[in-house]
């Protein structure tokens, strides 16, 4: 990021539920800061926390203690009918798209606008160049019962750019649709970030999500941060073992194979076309199993990671290592 | 079959019976839509919570609601003289008619108003609409079909209320039933307004059900 304008930051955030007779924390000193321009992710599984997260940030949840800072202003000190304005610069979608059913497209997108108290007219001009924006020209006038889960997330973002915010703050997203639409939202998303210069905060679970369009990202887990950095490092070098569950995301069963050494190898695109599980076999002169392979081809340069079981005896092993760190292949014991 | 004078009988409470149910069901609607969007803004989910206001309402309509409408009818006679000067006559039972169907239909709306998907609403909320800007964009007009609905069973509670004030000389179908077929054994007086109150509410029915259609753009 050129500018390291802070867009928002959350400073010792915690957000408790009660009910009748239980507490639960959902939140619990949270500390970031997200900066302008930048796209942040939010990871954690399901529980974790994330979407209460999220919510904090707009004050959809008021959060139990700490503070929510949003441009300069801190939202705990202002009134509600300044929160309702603040909010019109903060856009937000969700996983469900959450569009009115009997508006088509078009009266969708001037919805927040109407709000806002733009005229109709001018709210119609905006809506078209919207709908420009995200692809949707000849859908204006379709209702969202007749557009397809790609198409109303992408009416609900033309939605939440209306009154032309400083923030998107996306929720699940892409959770409900298909890998092939997933890619295409998250390219309208990045484009928008891009050419717009909107900051967007994306809450996911998948890893996936934040590897395509994310700068840096934070793992939320048990209602607090594991850890937070940029995308590659956090992805490369995961420090706590949820990041790790979640870098391993489809996985998970490497944490069956329990009492045998592991080894992941990062491919960073350094490595390229050079077969090194190959070479390394043969150099070593041990059979290693794969038991987990996740790689993709960018460029010719290979881009992913990869577990193998180390063999039983300690001589292999360090053999193993020993080629590893020869060759500068970014490596890790995992236990 | 009927006697002219019969059939200018039966033509007039077709009419009485129209007006009562509908000036009823309108005067009901001014009192009960209120309600039932207070019912779902004060709930402690709802989008302004008050649990003390709403446990009151709650607790007003249930009383309303758990008196049956004959008793209703007649512990209300004092009520409905104070307010129209008489107890007879179709004027007279619309009073009873709203006060006894308000609550059922602030029920309805509830229930209607209930259906919206929080998700929605939650993203009215994110845009900085007020809560009153949500009832009027987003609540009632994402319910209206289902209030249409509503307002199909509600009118037609209303049209079978109104029959019953036959007992107290209301006017209408009821007391044509009342008068005729039952004091005075006219078996055909009473199958034939029996039959025409089937075909009211067939029609309100109906109605109903093309006007939602009409509405709903989910289909």
């Amino acid at each position: 990021m050129a500018n390291r304008e802070p867009m928002i930051e959350l400073i010792g955030l915690g957000k408790t539920f009660e009910s009748k007779n239980s507490y639960v924390k959902a939140l619990e000193d949270i500390n970031l800061t997200i900066y302008e321009g930048e796209i942040f992710g939010i990871i954690g599984l399901s529980g974790a926390g994330k979407s209460t997260l999220v919510r904090c940030i707009n004050y959809l949840e008021r959060p139990t203690t700490g503070k929510v800072i949003f441009d300069k202003t801190d939202l705990s000190e202002v009134g509600d009918r300044e929160l309702l304005k603040i909010r019109q610069s903060m856009g937000m979608i969700f996983q469900q798209f959450n569009l009115l059913m009997q508006r088509n497209t078009l009266q969708n997108i001037c919805f927040p606008l109407e709000i806002a108290g733009v005229s109709v007219k001018d709210a119609k001009k905006r809506a078209y160049e919207l709908l420009d924006v995200v692809g949707l020209t000849d859908k204006a006038k379709a209702y969202p019962a007749q557009l397809s889960g790609g198409q109303k997330q992408r009416v609900a973002i033309a939605r939440a750019l209306a009154t032309k915010p400083k923030v998107l703050l996306c929720d699940e997203a892409t959770s409900a649709l298909d890998p092939t639409t997933t890619r295409s939202i998250l390219e309208l998303l990045r484009e928008i970030n891009k050419n717009l210069g909107i900051t967007i905060v994306v809450i996911t679970h998948e890893m996936s999500v934040i590897e395509e369009i994310c700068n840096r990202v934070a793992i939320i887990d048990e209602s607090r941060i594991a850890e937070i950095g940029d995308v590659e490092e956090v992805f490369m070098r995961p420090k706590s073992k949820i990041a790790r569950q979640l870098v391993f995301s489809g996985a998970n069963h490497i944490d069956s194979f329990v009492g045998e050494d592991k080894c992941r190898i990062i491919f960073d695109g350094r490595t390229s076309f050079e077969p090194v599980i190959a070479n390394m076999v043969l150099e070593c002169r041990t059979p290693v199993n794969i038991l987990f392979a996740d790689t993709k081809d960018i460029d010719g340069k290979a881009f992913g990671q990869m577990v193998i079981q180390l063999p039983e005896d300690e001589s292999s092993k360090k053999r193993i290592f020993a080629y590893l760190e020869m060759h500068k292949i970014p490596h890790e014991e995992v236990l | 079959m009927f006697s002219q004078a019969m059939l200018e009988l039966i033509g007039i409470g077709i009419l009485e019976t129209l007006y009562m149910t509908i000036l009823s069901s309108v005067l009901a609607y001014i009192l009960g839509l209120p309600l039932g969007i207070l019912l779902v803004i004060t709930d402690k989910d709802g989008i302004a919570p008050m649990v003390t206001i709403n446990r009151i309402i709650g607790f007003i309509v249930n009383i309303f609601r758990s008196i049956p409408f004959v008793i209703l009818l007649v512990a209300l006679l004092p009520f409905t003289r104070m307010v129209v000067g008489t107890t007879l006559g179709p004027n007279a039972l619309v009073v009873p008619l709203v006060i006894g169907s308000a609550p059922y239909i602030a029920r309805l709306v509830e229930s209607s108003l209930k259906e919206v998907d929080h998700g929605v609403i939650e993203a009215a909320q994110s845009m900085g609409a007020s809560p009153s800007q949500i009832v009027f964009k987003v609540l009632i007009p994402e319910a209206m079909p289902s209030l249409i609905m509503g307002g199909a069973i509600a009118v037609i509670t209303i049209l079978s209320y109104s029959a019953m004030g036959g007992f107290v000389g209301a006017g209408g179908l009821g007391t044509l039933a009342i008068n005729y077929g039952y004091y005075r054994y006219q078996v055909n007086i009473m199958l034939i307004t029996i039959a025409i109150l089937v075909l009211i509410v067939q029609g309100f029915q109906e109605l109903g059900g093309r006007l939602m259609r009409r509405f709903d753009k989910r289909l």
